[in-house]
């Protein structure tokens, strides 16, 4: 009696798990920044055409792996896999959802996007070389506000993450001196501060403690009602964190002729370009055992560029513009 | 019992499946050793010895030492021990000799509900609860109370901002003893009652049974107790992760940010790669040796104890 009630249970479970195990038909996995979106794409995409794409989460440096060893259709990856690399391990990468990165503060008295700062003195902040809110430099750039005469606490991730990736690749290109004694890269050796884990860590932190000023992901932070700083970008100009200033630094980056395709959207020279945009790439193989799958992954990312924009926005990310969006899609059908 | 005897290799087949699942832990353990050797191999090879007492944790220029992360866990720890063991004491005394006897049980099973609560949860508590009543109200105070005072100065300075060495060993604090109490009550409850009231009848106090009766009696497992606390601390991750600041920096003073081994672990592992991936290995491979040591170290203790009674 208990046998077969137990054996009833075991079969019941076969097959409820096998139709999941045969539809889910593509598989991708890697960074967690673009992972909300793909998550929201993948399942808007299965309710129009019943294809299934699995995204798991693992981090951009096990995205790449994973896609090396040839075990998912598509990797993930927050910072560009160099050439080099592209042409040994005969991989294909493009740029599929765009984000960005904003400085946050807790300065009581200053609202959301008052504060203005300037790309050298938030290096200079972050080298712990500037330590005082009230400090001359700081105070010259934003001559309305009334700074607290106390001392900046800086907060950083402790985690590796994409996110510090390219905000050490932006601090490199904006002071010389961030660029010798720090460099770029998902984890580094912070000159001064404290770590939070996780965006949300971060975030935190920065609530909690006064005086603090962190950098996290422009959705979350304004998901989260986080106080932001307009930055000076490369053209002088100081620009609020939106959807129109992350498209206008894409937009500045699209005629960029690298054939990696791993484009860097952060210090553009347009006008209107918020300094610390970001974009999130795909890899996929370009001999793959199933030639068919590639086609797939193309066609759930055409979709993705032509049908999920909207959704996009609603998550605080920026769809691709479209002349990126043509120079995909001529990537894909070159031999 | 005649079925059992009808198969007398029933006994012997017993014992040899009792005996595989013990080695089965022995070889767990040396699977064990033996992956995290091999995982940092690189790392070994690269920084050699000096790795233990390297200060630097640069992932840019591929440069590792483990100085900072080994200080961080042992004096977080240290803390931990410090807060914990007194507090857990005195919750075993009161629990044995103290309370009335309605009140032992409801207390007690209260503070083995504390060890069954996720280290997660008391992170989450310690970051948005503790650590901004701790950095408005407490730290300012201590730092201004020390101010002048030689060493004790260093010892409490720095900026308050609520996070820090001292707040990760203070929540450390709170994960371990319950384990250390519950520890300490059992091993007291096992002091036979006669010993108890001979030493009473003899005119002793309350405070001299236990500190010249009971404590002696149950030295081995109130140390066990303390031991089992300090492995759980040494490798406690998310808890720590939350509240330590996660800063490789060498800690000035108990206030100021610093990293453990575990917290560096969970924070790293996920993206790194070559080099850093073998050095963090590496931190896993002297985190499992610092904690055998630990334990060995007190068994040692316990030994050498155990000799000294034998020669009174």
């Amino acid at each position: 009696m208990r046998l077969r009630s137990l054996s009833i249970i075991w079969i019941s479970l076969v097959l409820l798990a096998c139709p999941a195990a045969y539809a889910a038909d593509l598989t991708g996995a890697g960074a967690s920044f673009p992972y909300p979106i793909y998550a929201k794409w993948a399942a808007q995409y299965h309710k129009e055409t019943g294809h299934r794409v699995n995204y798991q989460s693992i981090g951009s440096g096990g995205g790449q792996q994973q896609i090396i060893a040839g075990t998912v259709d598509f990797g993930a990856s927050d910072d560009p896999m160099p050439l080099d690399q592209l042409q040994r391990y005969d991989l294909l990468q493009f740029p599929a959802i765009i984000g960005a990165i904003v400085p946050i503060v807790n300065l009581p008295g200053v609202a959301a996007g008052e504060l203005r700062l300037t790309g050298p003195v938030l290096a200079d902040i972050f080298l712990g070389r500037i330590t005082r809110w009230d400090d001359p430099a700081i105070a010259a750039l934003n001559p309305g506000l009334k700074l607290p005469a106390h001392g900046i606490v800086v907060v950083h991730r402790a985690d590796g993450s994409g996110t510090t990736f390219v905000w050490t690749h932006y601090l490199s290109q904006v002071s010389a001196r961030w660029a010798a004694e720090v460099g770029q890269g998902k984890a580094i050796k912070w000159p001064t501060g404290h770590g939070g884990k996780g965006n949300e860590g971060v975030a935190a932190y920065v609530r909690q403690i006064r005086n603090a000023i962190g950098y996290v992901e422009f959705a979350y932070a304004h998901q989260n009602d986080l106080s932001w700083a307009q930055l000076e970008n490369r053209a002088g100009r100081f620009v609020q964190p939106t959807q129109d200033t992350f498209v206008a630094a894409a937009l500045a980056a699209s005629d960029d002729d690298d054939p990696s395709m791993g484009l860097m959207l952060d210090n553009q020279a347009g006008p209107d370009a918020w300094p610390i945009t970001a974009a999130s790439f795909i890899l996929v193989r370009k001999r793959p055992i199933r030639p068919e799958r590639n086609q797939q992954v193309y066609a759930f990312f055409d979709w993705a560029f032509s049908q999920g924009a909207a959704l996009a926005r609603t998550l605080d990310y920026v769809p691709l513009p479209d002349p990126l969006v043509q120079r995909i899609r001529a990537l894909w059908s070159a031999p | 019992m005649s079925r059992f005897r009808s198969r007398p290799w029933a006994d012997a087949g017993f014992r040899q499946l009792t005996r595989l699942f013990a080695f089965l832990v022995f070889v767990l353990l040396l699977g064990i050793l033996g992956s995290l050797v091999y995982g940092s191999r690189d790392a070994i090879m690269t920084f050699g010895p000096a790795f233990l007492w390297g200060e630097d944790w640069d992932p840019v220029r591929q440069n590792f030492g483990a100085l900072v992360t080994v200080a961080g866990t042992l004096i977080s720890s240290f803390l931990a021990l410090l807060i914990a063991v007194p507090v857990s004491f005195g919750i075993a005394w009161f629990l044995t000799e103290l309370a009335p006897m309605w009140m032992r049980r409801p207390l007690g099973i209260a503070i083995e509900m504390l060890a069954a609560i996720p280290s997660i949860i008391y992170g989450m508590w310690g970051l948005f609860v503790f650590v901004p009543l701790f950095q408005a109200h407490v730290q300012p105070h201590v730092i201004g109370l020390f101010a002048g005072v030689p060493v004790l100065e260093h010892l409490f300075a720095g900026p308050p901002m609520g996070i820090g060495l001292f707040t990760a060993g203070l929540i450390l604090s709170i994960m371990i003893v319950p384990f250390i109490a519950a520890v300490m009550r059992d091993v007291f409850e096992q002091v036979p009652a006669m010993l108890k009231e001979s030493a009473y009848g003899l005119g002793s106090t309350t405070w001299e049974v236990v500190w010249k009766v009971m404590l002696p009696y149950t030295r081995q497992g109130v140390i066990g107790g303390i031991m089992l606390g300090l492995g759980r601390a040494l490798g406690e991750t998310m808890a720590v992760t939350f509240v330590i600041g996660n800063a490789f920096k060498l800690p000035s003073s108990i206030f100021s940010p610093s990293n453990s081994i575990a917290s560096a672990l969970a924070n790293e592992f996920n993206e790194a790669g070559g080099l850093q991936k073998s050095a963090l290995l590496e931190l896993g491979l002297i985190l499992f040796l610092i904690t055998t040591v630990v334990l060995a170290l007190s068994k040692f203790m316990l030994l050498r104890m155990a000799r000294k009674e034998g020669t009174r």
